[in-house]
Parts: structure tokens; C-alpha cells; sequence
């Protein structure tokens, strides 16, 4: 279907290098590994799933990062200081959180204004906010915490597929389903395509971009929550840069920046990609932690030129029609 | 079609509607009547107001004045989304459509048959191809809609109109960018539609087309209606008449007793020039001292034979020569080499730099000549634009203005200025007096023989034609992108133009005079 040659290429750079690293560490191919790396990158892989939507509906959400460190601090809050039971702090954060990125796409649509500058305000906005709750780290004792944490399904070979990992497949699963079976799924298509054409053809084009930011900071806001059961802590400072990770992920997964194109699933392999590389130096054990960024500055270039030669391509015949008027 | 027997009203009618932007009057009381079934024409030059028009009718622009009736009943839709709910569709030129979904997806946005919240893929693709048929069409209707060429674009955005229950089907220069084989299919449709009760407006620039295939014409000029006939009864002069005539006094050139002393220096000539596809070869001659003129309907080649002269499009065949010597034209920085200068038509996008002040306009392509390392000092531009300004009569005489506050006619001689101030030995002038004002409009057109008198080489493109008569040394005439006449000296008048544009037959491509 739609992006499907860039999304196998992403594949292919997946399998190659974990290919390669299995050649030098026998051990990474284990189930184990893999379901550590699924656990260390559920936040990412959730709200690189809502960066998806935006992304392809010719958008940007650059509030994710923030969105998430609010909501661990909010959680850590409201359940170890305020009472409230966790469940409870659940909701009230995926409403806040669902409601601030409506909010976000609500001001973009009637003002017309580019998605970058009011997603980097609401960046500010949300990462503001955390530190206006608390500066510093707070614990999460509830027991709700120790058994979500300790739950795990057994994989053959001694892996753990933890509850936050399953949390992400779901939301993966079902953001690929939503995006490629639904009106919705089209309409975000539609958007990316062109605004303009997709409003003058009948898409109710305001409703559809608070929807879409709607979508991206509810998912934001679970992938904090996640992150609150990986650390068992609320921060403010949690989560910094994790939108530019998502967006990373995103493109390198074969979604056009440009909107129009692209896959959940294809980011999904992003977010994998990212993952081996952590794991790959994590085993390695000379190399520093920041030779991940380097290596996915490198992934997103060739990315970003792969698609431009893509791009080219399928303009040429069109280009070759449109000959000459006047 | 029995007039006024049928006591059924017409299927659409827009009665005395006016729309003005600002100043300027787009549409003065016109009335368009579309009859169920019929292929309507709507033709006139740039700027008569079609567009204006079918924006009005769609809700696109609001409406000043006049009323709009389908089928009787009184509808003022506010957009396109609308009017297309009340039964008017437009396709324009630029397909609207999604080229990043799949032609189904196309066909079927926001209205996709649903189970359980989910597209029914299968039976959506089924429909598509079902609908498809119906217009002679069986491709694979999932994939992408940008992997079609545009004319099966085209027929999907009329299959979705059709399918939306359109009772009136807009099409904006559907066949622009269509082969003749894609033509004939889209006339196919058309006809089809027709007979199904549907109202078809057609607007195109291609004559032959319109008399193919079209039952009535109706001919804006300059915002207003000029009327209304059948195909069948009206004679191609007559209808370029109604297009482009004015009161049509039959001026003589003022300038053909002039065109005694003959013997003036080639200044740059086109031999077998031209480019597959773009304009057919032409021979052309330009001498100091001497205007000519490209004259021919909106899309006859006129345009595009200026850009191969100033070498903004390449030839694929031909010899130019600048004072005799062999040149090749690549790109508009040869023709700048060569002294040529080109004020494009659209002088808001293509010309001007608004937001630059009449100074900083005046030198650009000077200092675009000589290159950046040889900056023009800040004295030197002061006093090219201090002539300039006071050449030309700029007004306001502030040379610090920013262009954007000038009048369309001090704008036009700020972009005239800019090609004098490099010295060139052509000027090629698109459309120079469109958009200005009466008396601009003179003052222009003394320039240009100013100017000529001065040795300068001019080409100048116009639609109108007595102003064509009135400056002209030598007038070559263009249709269906071949240049077919050439008119000089006493030959040069309104009525010999008009038959050589409205002349029928093959095109042949004459010699370029003797």
C-alpha cells in the first residue's frame, strides 16, 4: 500500500543491522535482548505513533517531549501527595493531556497558523507547567507501580515481554489499523495531500486537525504514564528531546515530512532501529551513549535524501505531461 | 432546442451579477443561461472575467450584485463545498484532487462505504471500477491517482462530480493539458453526460474545440457580457470579433507611411526557430528602429514565441542570430548577454519586487549584468534612477517608494526602466498595457515608439489589436502556436488581423516576409 518501497527499505536496514550485530555479539539475537529494547522504547514507540498522524497529515507536534515529563510529574503528584487513586490520575492526565493538543490544533486551524510554532510554544508551555509543579524528582511508591512493573509474559529463551511493552504493540497495532481501514486514517492522508483540495472535496479539514493533535497528545500523554511505571518517578526534566527521537523515528521510517505518505508500521521499524543502536553500544561498553544520536543523524540523512530521490522519481512522467501552457 | 416553447426554466440562470476588487470591476451585469443538456461555451481574453464568473456562480467569491437561480430556485452558496451540495460542480485545469490516494480513495473521500467503522475496501474498489466504466475507463483503480496521467485525472474528478449528483458540470480548461487522443475521450464523456440532462459549461481557448463541440456560446469581454449565440449560426470571425473587438474603428497603422525608408539593420533574427510541442518553427527578423508585433488569441503561441526569444525556454531547433552572428539562447542570462530585455506579463509575479523600493527595482537586471563583484555604488544607482524617473515620468518622483504603493502604469515603467537602464538592443514587451489605466495606457504606448525611435528593436505582445495598429511596423500572427501571417506597412489594420487569427484550415507556417 501507500509509502510500502521506503517502509521495506527501513526493513532491510533493520534486519541488515541486527544481522551484523548478531555477527558480533551472538547474544544480542536472543529474546531477551529484544524484549528489553521493546521495554526501553514503549514511550518512544507510543508517541512516535501519534507523531505518525501528524506527520502525515502535514503537521508537526513538537509538545510530545514536554507532555510527557508534565505527566510524570502530574502523576507522581496526584497520586503520592494529592491521593488520588491512580486510576483516577490516569484519566484526569489523558484528559488534560488530549485536551491540550486539541487545543493546540484547534488555535493552528482557526489562525492558521504553522503547526511548528504553536507546538514549540506548547513545548514551552508544558514543560513550564512540570516545573511549576514540582523541580524535583518525586518517587511513586503506589503498589499499583510494583505490579504493573513486575508483570511480564515469559517469551522462549528467557525473555520478559512487559506490560508496558505490551501497552506499546497495542497501541502500534491499532494505530496502523486506524490510520489504514478508517475514514479518519484516509482523511489524514487527504490532509497531507493537500489542505485546500481535501476541504474543497468535502473533508471537514478544523475538525480533522483537532483530532489529530487530539490524538497525538493523548498518546503523549499514555507514553508518559509509561514512562512513569519504566522510572517509577515523576521528573520534570524526563523525557527532554524525546519529540525530535519521535520525529526521527517517523521519517526514518519512511513517512514523508512533507505529509501524504508514510506508515505506523514503518515508524514502529524506526523506533526498533533506534533501539539496536542503544543496544549496540550498550554491549559494546567503549563506546559513549551519544554515538546513538551520531548513528541516527546519519539513518535520518540518508533518510531524508532517499526520499527526496523518491520524490524526484515519481514526478518525472508528471512533470514530462504537464508540457507546456501558456 | 425549441426557444421559448419549453416552459421549464432553465437549468441554471445568473441574472446581472457584478463583482468589483477594489477599484477594478470584474463582472458588470452579466447574465449566463445554461439549458439542461447542453454544452455551453464560455469564452474571452485574460481578464474578461470567466474565472471571475464561474467563482461567483460556486461561491468561491462573494457576489456584489445579481441573483443565481438552479432550476428555478434562488441559491447563494458560500463555497465551493456548497455549491457542489447544491448540484454545481467545477473541475478546473489544476486537477483537485488527492494525487496521494488512490483513485478510489478519489472517488470516494469522506463518503467511503462503511461496516462496523471500517472502509469496506473491496466494495469501495468494486464501485470505483463500476463508476469508471461508465466513462470508458478500466484501470487499477488502487493505485495512487498521481501515477495516471492528467487526463484520467480529469476523468475521475468528473466521475466523483457526476457521482455527487451534479446537476451543472464546470470545466475549467479541462483539454490545456491534453493530447488529441485524450481530448476526443473527454468529449466522449462530455457528450454522454449531456444527454443524461446535464448542464456542461465549457471553458477553453481552443477554438476548434469549442465549435466541435459545443451547442451555444456565450462571450465575456472585459467584465461584461457580449453575447450569447449558437455554434451553429455563428462564423469564427465574428465570434474572434465579439472576443476581442472594441468598437472595432478600422484604424490604419499611423506608423505605415513610415515604413518607407525601409532599409533598417537586422538587429536579431530566428531562422526555422522553434521547439517541439511549445511552438511550431518560426522565421522572424527584429530590425533597430522597428516594433513588431505578436498578435493572436490567449494560448496561440505568442507568449511562448517571446520566451524563446529571450531565451527563458530553449529551442530544440533553429539558428538565432544577434547582428548577424550566430548566438545560442540557453537561458535568460544570454539573452541578457546579448542585450535583449523581457518584461514578462505577469508583471505582479514575474516582474516587480514589491517590497524593493523604485531604486533598488530600476537597477537590478543592471547589476544582475554585471555580475556581483561589480557593485553599482550607491551614487550610481541614484542617478540611474533619477533618469529614469524623470525619463519615463514616474509618479509619485520619489525613487525611495517602494514599487508595491505605484499605480499598474508607473509599475510598468519601472520594469521598462530596468531593461533601459542595461542598454539593451531588444526589448520584449508581454502585454505592457494590461491592467493600467486610460491615460497610462497612452503614455505607454508613446514610449514604445519612443523608444523604437531611438534604434531600439521592440516585440511586443497584445490582445488589443488597435493598439497593435497604432505602433506597429510589422504584425505576425499567430494561432494554434505556429505563426501564420505576417501583416506590414498598409496591410496592417484591425479587420486584416482578425481574419488571418479567425482564418480556418490547416496551419500552414509562412515565411517570414521576403
Amino acid at each position: 500500500m501507500k509509502g510500502l518501497p521506503p517502509v521495506l527499505i527501513t526493513a532491510f536496514v533493520l534486519v541488515a543491522g541486527f544481522a551484523l550485530c548478531a555477527v558480533q555479539f551472538p547474544n544480542i539475537a536472543s529474546t531477551r535482548v529484544v524484549g528489553n529494547l521493546l521495554t526501553d522504547n514503549a514511550f518512544l514507540g507510543i508517541v512516535a505513533t501519534g507523531m505518525t498522524f501528524v506527520i502525515i497529515s502535514g503537521g508537526i507536534d513538537l509538545s510530545v517531549g514536554s507532555v510527557i515529563g508534565f505527566t510524570t510529574v502530574f502523576v507522581a503528584l496526584a497520586i503520592e501527595r494529592w491521593g488520588m487513586p491512580p486510576l483516577v490520575a490516569f484519566a484526569a492526565i489523558l484528559a488534560l493531556s488530549a485536551g491540550f493538543g486539541a487545543a493546540m490544533g484547534a488555535i493552528i486551524h482557526v489562525f492558521d497558523l504553522p503547526p511548528f510554532i504553536v507546538t514549540l510554544a506548547g513545548m514551552f508551555l508544558a514543560r513550564g507547567a512540570s516545573f511549576l509543579l514540582s523541580t524535583e524528582s518525586v518517587p511513586i511508591t503506589a503498589p499499583v507501580y510494583s505490579t504493573v512493573s513486575d508483570f511480564a509474559l515469559r517469551m522462549p529463551g528467557g525473555g520478559r515481554l512487559t506490560a508496558v511493552a505490551i501497552i506499546m504493540l497495542v497501541i502500534v497495532i491499532g494505530g496502523a489499523l486506524l490510520l489504514q481501514l478508517t475514514r479518519f486514517g484516509t482523511n489524514v492522508y487527504a490532509l497531507g495531500g493537500s489542505r485546500q483540495t481535501a476541504s474543497l472535496m468535502g473533508v471537514a479539514v478544523g475538525k480533522m486537525t483537532i483530532k489529530i493533535y487530539m490524538l497525538s497528545g493523548l498518546l503523549a500523554g499514555i507514553a508518559g504514564i509509561v514512562f512513569s511505571f519504566y522510572t517509577s518517578a515523576g521528573y520534570s526534566l524526563s523525557a527532554v528531546g524525546v519529540e525530535l527521537d519521535s520525529i526521527a523515528a517517523v521519517v526514518i521510517g519512511g513517512t514523508l515530512l512533507t505529509g501524504g505518505q508514510g506508515s505506523v508500521i514503518g515508524t514502529f521499524l524506526g523506533v526498533l532501529i533506534q533501539g539496536m543502536i542503544q543496544t549496540y553500544i550498550n554491549f559494546d561498553g567503549t563506546l559513549s551513549s551519544w554515538w546513538t544520536k551520531i548513528a541516527t543523524g546519519v539513518l535520518l540523512f540518508a533518510f531524508i535524501v532517499l526520499q527526496q530521490g523518491l520524490v524526484a522519481l515519481a514526478r518525472r512522467p508528471a512533470a514530462k505531461r504537464a508540457g507546456a501552457a501558456t | 432546442m425549441e426557444n421559448g416553447l419549453d416552459p421549464a426554466p432553465p437549468l441554471l440562470e445568473v441574472r446581472g451579477i457584478s463583482k468589483s476588487f477594489g477599484a477594478v470591476r470584474a463582472l458588470q451585469e452579466v447574465d449566463f443561461t445554461l439549458r439542461a443538456g447542453e454544452i455551453h461555451a464560455l469564452l474571452g481574453e485574460n481578464g474578461a472575467g470567466k474565472s471571475t464568473l464561474i467563482k461567483v456562480v460556486t461561491g468561491v467569491f462573494p457576489r456584489d450584485a445579481g441573483i443565481v437561480r438552479l432550476g428555478g430556485e434562488e441559491v447563494a452558496p458560500r463555497s465551493a463545498k456548497a455549491a457542489l451540495g447544491a448540484g454545481i460542480a467545477t473541475v478546473y485545469q489544476e486537477v483537485n484532487l488527492l494525487p496521494n490516494l488512490s483513485v478510489a480513495q478519489n472517488l470516494f473521500l469522506d463518503r467511503q462505504p462503511m461496516r462496523f467503522g471500517i472502509v469496506r475496501e473491496g466494495e469501495m474498489r468494486r464501485r470505483a471500477k463500476t463508476l469508471l466504466a461508465d466513462f470508458g475507463l478500466e484501470i487499477d483503480v488502487a493505485a495512487p491517482l498521481g501515477n495516471y496521467s492528467v487526463a484520467i485525472q480529469h476523468v475521475t474528478a468528473i466521475a466523483r462530480a457526476v457521482d455527487l449528483s451534479a446537476r451543472v458540470l464546470i470545466l475549467d480548461e479541462p483539454t490545456a493539458s491534453l493530447d488529441r487522443h485524450e481530448v476526443e475521450i473527454l468529449f466522449g464523456i462530455m457528450r454522454q453526460l449531456a444527454k443524461r440532462g446535464i448542464g456542461i459549461v465549457f471553458v477553453s481557448h481552443f477554438l476548434d474545440q469549442v465549435y466541435e463541440i459545443s451547442d451555444r456560446i456565450t462571450v465575456l469581454r472585459n467584465g461584461r457580457l457580449v453575447g450569447e449565440r449558437e455554434t451553429a449560426s455563428l462564423s469564427r470571425l465574428e465570434l474572434i470579433r465579439m472576443m476581442l473587438g472594441r468598437e472595432l474603428a478600422e484604424t490604419t497603422s499611423a506608423r505605415a507611411s513610415q515604413g518607407e525608408h525601409r532599409a533598417r539593420e537586422v538587429c536579431a533574427s530566428f531562422e526555422n526557430y522553434g521547439k517541439a510541442g511549445y511552438v511550431a518553427p518560426f522565421n522572424l527578423e527584429l530590425r533597430h528602429g522597428e516594433v513588431v508585433a505578436l498578435a493572436g488569441l490567449l494560448g496561440s503561441g505568442r507568449t511562448e514565441t517571446a520566451r524563446l526569444v529571450f531565451g527563458a525556454e530553449r529551442a530544440d531547433r533553429g539558428q538565432a542570430r544577434v547582428e548577424g552572428a550566430p548566438v545560442r539562447l540557453q537561458s535568460p542570462r544570454d539573452g541578457v548577454r546579448h542585450g535583449f530585455g523581457y518584461c514578462p506579463e505577469e508583471r505582479k509575479t514575474d516582474g516587480i519586487v514589491a517590497e524593493l523600493s523604485v531604486r533598488e527595482n530600476i537597477v537590478l537586471a543592471l547589476q544582475a549584468k554585471r555580475g556581483l563583484h561589480r557593485p553599482l555604488s550607491r551614487r550610481e544607482q541614484d542617478e540611474i534612477a533619477k533618469r529614469y524617473v524623470k525619463m519615463l515620468d514616474i509618479r509619485p518622483p520619489d525613487p525611495e517608494r517602494p514599487v508595491g504603493l505605484l499605480s499598474g502604469g508607473n509599475q510598468q515603467k519601472v520594469l521598462l526602466a530596468r531593461w533601459l537602464a542595461t542598454s539593451p538592443r531588444l526589448l520584449v514587451l508581454d502585454e505592457p498595457t494590461r491592467g493600467i489605466d486610460v491615460g497610462a495606457h497612452a503614455e505607454i504606448i508613446r514610449l514604445i515608439r519612443e523608444l523604437c525611435d531611438d534604434g531600439l528593436a521592440l516585440l511586443v505582445i497584445s490582445s488589443e489589436l488597435d493598439e497593435i495598429v497604432t505602433y506597429s511596423d510589422r504584425v505576425v500572427v499567430l494561432r494554434d502556436r505556429a505563426h501564420v501571417e505576417e501583416l506590414t506597412g498598409e496591410a496592417i489594420d484591425v479587420g486584416n488581423i482578425l481574419a488571418a487569427i479567425a482564418a480556418d484550415s490547416v496551419t500552414v507556417a509562412l515565411e517570414a516576409h521576403t
